[in-house]
């Protein structure tokens, strides 16, 4: 879980640009939207695909993307749910 | 000075005349159709796509001039629309006459291919794409090319009152156009802005968008005399634009620059909002644009006004919808009828509006205000007075 | 009306200008990418929204941040007072290029949102907009080449005939790692700022 909340914060700083942050500025339960992460609902879209082509997960409902996307931990969690 | 459309012309799904379109519409008919899979797209998907009506032959006198295997599909639909407009004012003098194009993509369909015979790469590129058909018509003047995503029908219409109360020229045609596109489509699709149904702004079920691909065009001019159909006739009397300062893709969530767009297009015009009879909207069917309409129009105290969007018969035609829905803006006026907007059952905004559940008598009207919205964070608003 | 150029800036290959002088050279003659970022170091907005935007929203940014550098659009005007007007050639190009590599092929079918939004060449004055609370109007033009004697006659018009107070107009182009934006800040002559240089039909 860890090794995939850390592969995470990577791939969402690499994929969504967020060049003034490290990997442990983003703690696992932090808001990803409205907080100090601060991302937007172009990244929130963006979060959709790398889903998708990170790890073949599809979400078609954005209301879906709000819940699961909340901190890298619930990503990681429905990852770990949904992976096949 | 005062300043007026006096011809028009829209090529859509729904005919290639505003009489046609206009009289479809009357009817109830929909330029928004369910498009099988793998036609356009790989999925199916609910647009309005106007096939060889954008690109059939011109009339024979004019075809024998033109090469048309020189023209794109985009280009023989902006050439038809103003040919069209064109036939009306024989005598012209293009001297004074300057062509203003609006369009988002213009020829993306050329995106990625190599010059296609006739047609080079560079078409591509939207000033060569405008030189191509003001070329096509022998114009003295250079084209001017508005591309503020989609607000640009309204823009350039405001360019080119400007343009005409500058002194630069007497006459301006305003043509907007764009294409129904898998760059688009797949673009809006990411974006999870299409619906999977006919599109229903306002509604409290409205899903998001539907594209669609239309050309219009407008003649603008301080010549009251070459209008030769009273139903295209109309005073421009006024217009503004703004920006929210908020979001690149998503709207003001407070109507801030809708706002000032709407503020500023009532001042230039001299008018109290009261004196407005009728509100065509932006109207996309998304969450967000139409509650944000909904709040600006209620905070400027215009929540009453019948109001219309006009997506469900055209679908969103992106650099043409500012032009088209202006044109059918000034039909609705002049024929003191307005047409119910489709889609609408009950209210899904947080203001209340008065959106037209049916066709509507509206004799009296005077004025109509015609508002767009965009990406980039842009905004514009335009009167139509009865001339 | 009499309206004088109080700044202007230029960035392009060679560097990045400020009034007629240079501010930081592309020394090393590097890329569009890696020398915009130096320039952001340079200019300094702390401001993390950039490194979001295409190329030609960056060129638009970074050449109104040196624009802007000393005099904030807020200090004598409302957003509301102030228009943006600017002229491009090859629109969005570099990010519809990048667009359509992310869904021709179908078995590698991954468009992407951050990618599609600047697809738009008007995106770049929204940006702007944005950064700097600008609410009046914001017109893209699309031209072959800068054409001065239109966007001074517009830009004029807006002063006389819509009461702005301030005008950021100029050039702005990105194509295929060729890039230039030059941008010009307008006022009304004989307020509490020098005029730098004239407005006229040669003023771009």
């Amino acid at each position: 879980m860890s090794e995939l909340t850390e592969k995470l914060k990577q791939d969402i700083i690499e994929h969504l640009n967020l060049e003034d942050l490290q990997p442990q500025d983003i703690s696992d339960n932090e808001p990803l939207f409205g907080g100090a992460v601060g991302l937007d609902s172009i990244d929130a879209l963006e979060l959709i695909v790398l889903l998708e082509k990170n790890y073949g997960i599809r979400i078609d409902n954005p209301e879906e993307g709000r819940r699961v996307f909340q901190s890298v931990g619930s990503m990681a969690s429905y990852i770990e749910q949904n992976r096949k | 000075m005062n300043i007026y459309s006096v011809a028009d012309n829209i090529i859509s799904p729904l005919g290639s005349s505003t009489e046609e379109n206009f009289v479809a519409m009357l009817r109830g008919q929909r330029g928004v159709q369910k498009i099988e899979a793998g036609h356009l797209f790989p999925e199916a998907l609910y647009a309005a796509y106007a096939g060889d009506l954008l690109q059939e032959p011109l009339e024979e006198e004019e075809a024998e001039r033109a090469n048309w295997k020189a023209y794109t599909r985009l280009e023989k639909g902006f050439i038809r629309s103003i040919a069209a407009v064109l036939r009306t004012v024989p005598g012209i003098n293009k001297q004074r006459l300057v062509l203003v194009i609006s369009s988002t993509k213009g020829n993306i369909d050329l995106i990625g291919r190599e010059g296609t015979g006739a047609v080079g790469a560079e078409r591509i590129e939207l000033p060569a794409m405008a030189q191509a058909i003001n070329s096509f018509f022998k114009l003295p003047h250079a084209p001017v090319v508005v591309s503020n995503a989609c607000i640009s029908g309204v823009s350039a219409v405001l360019v080119a009152r400007k343009l005409i109360s500058m002194g630069l020229c007497d006459h301006a045609l305003v043509a907007g156009g764009d294409l129904l596109d898998k760059f688009i489509l797949s673009g809006f699709q990411c974006l999870k802005a299409i619906s999977e149904e006919p599109c229903r702004p306002y509604d409290a079920d409205r899903k998001g968008i539907n594209l669609g691909e239309a050309v219009g065009t407008m003649l603008i001019s301080n010549d009251p005399a070459l209008n030769t159909n009273k139903d295209a006739f109309s005073l421009i009397a006024g217009g503004g634009q703004s920006n929210d300062a908020n979001h690149i893709s998503g709207p003001s969530r407070t109507g801030k620059g809708l706002k000032i767009a709407v503020g500023n297009a009532l001042k230039s015009a001299g008018l109290a909002g009261k004196e407005l009879g009728y509100i065509n909207a932006h109207g996309t069917a998304t969450l967000f644009n139409d509650e944000m309409e909904a709040i600006a129009f209620s905070d400027l105290d215009l929540q009453e006004l019948p109001l219309n969007s006009l997506k469900g018969y055209f679908g969103h035609t992106l650099g043409a919808a500012g032009v088209v829905e202006s044109i059918i803006t000034i039909r609705q006026l002049n024929r003191g009828l307005l047409l119910q907007s489709p889609g609408y059952a009950s209210s899904g905004v947080s203001r209340s509006l008065n959106v037209l559940q049916e066709n509507q008598q509206a004799h009296r009207l005077q004025y109509a205000l015609k508002t767009v919205s965009g990406f980039g964070g842009c905004n514009a608003a335009v009167i139509y007075g009865k001339a | 009306m009499n309206l004088g150029i109080t700044a202007y800036s230029e960035l392009n290959e060679k560097g990045l200008y400020k009034n007629g002088i240079l501010l930081l050279a592309n020394e090393g003659q590097e890329p569009f990418v890696p020398f915009a970022k130096e320039v952001y170091r340079f200019l300094n907005p702390v401001y993390s929204k950039f490194h979001k935007m295409d190329e030609l929203c960056k060129l638009a940014f970074l050449a109104t941040e040196a624009l802007l550098s000393e005099d904030k659009i807020s200090s004598n005007a409302e957003g509301a007072d102030v228009a943006l007007i600017l002229g491009n050639r090859s629109s969005s190009i570099a990010s519809d290029l990048q667009h359509l590599e992310s869904y021709r092929d179908s078995s590698n079918y991954f468009p992407s949102p951050a990618v599609f939004v600047y697809t738009l060449p008007n995106i770049m004055l929204g940006e702007i907009c944005i950064r700097h609370q600008v609410t009046g109007e914001n017109s893209c033009f699309l031209m072959q080449a800068p054409d001065g004697r239109f966007l001074y006659r517009y830009v004029q018009h807006l002063f006389e005939q819509e009461a702005y107070q301030q005008c950021i107009t100029g050039w702005v182009d990105y194509k295929a790692g060729n890039y230039k934006a030059c941008l010009f800040l307008v006022e009304k002559a004989a307020v509490n700022k020098p005029v730098l240089r004239k407005f006229d039909y040669d003023f771009i």
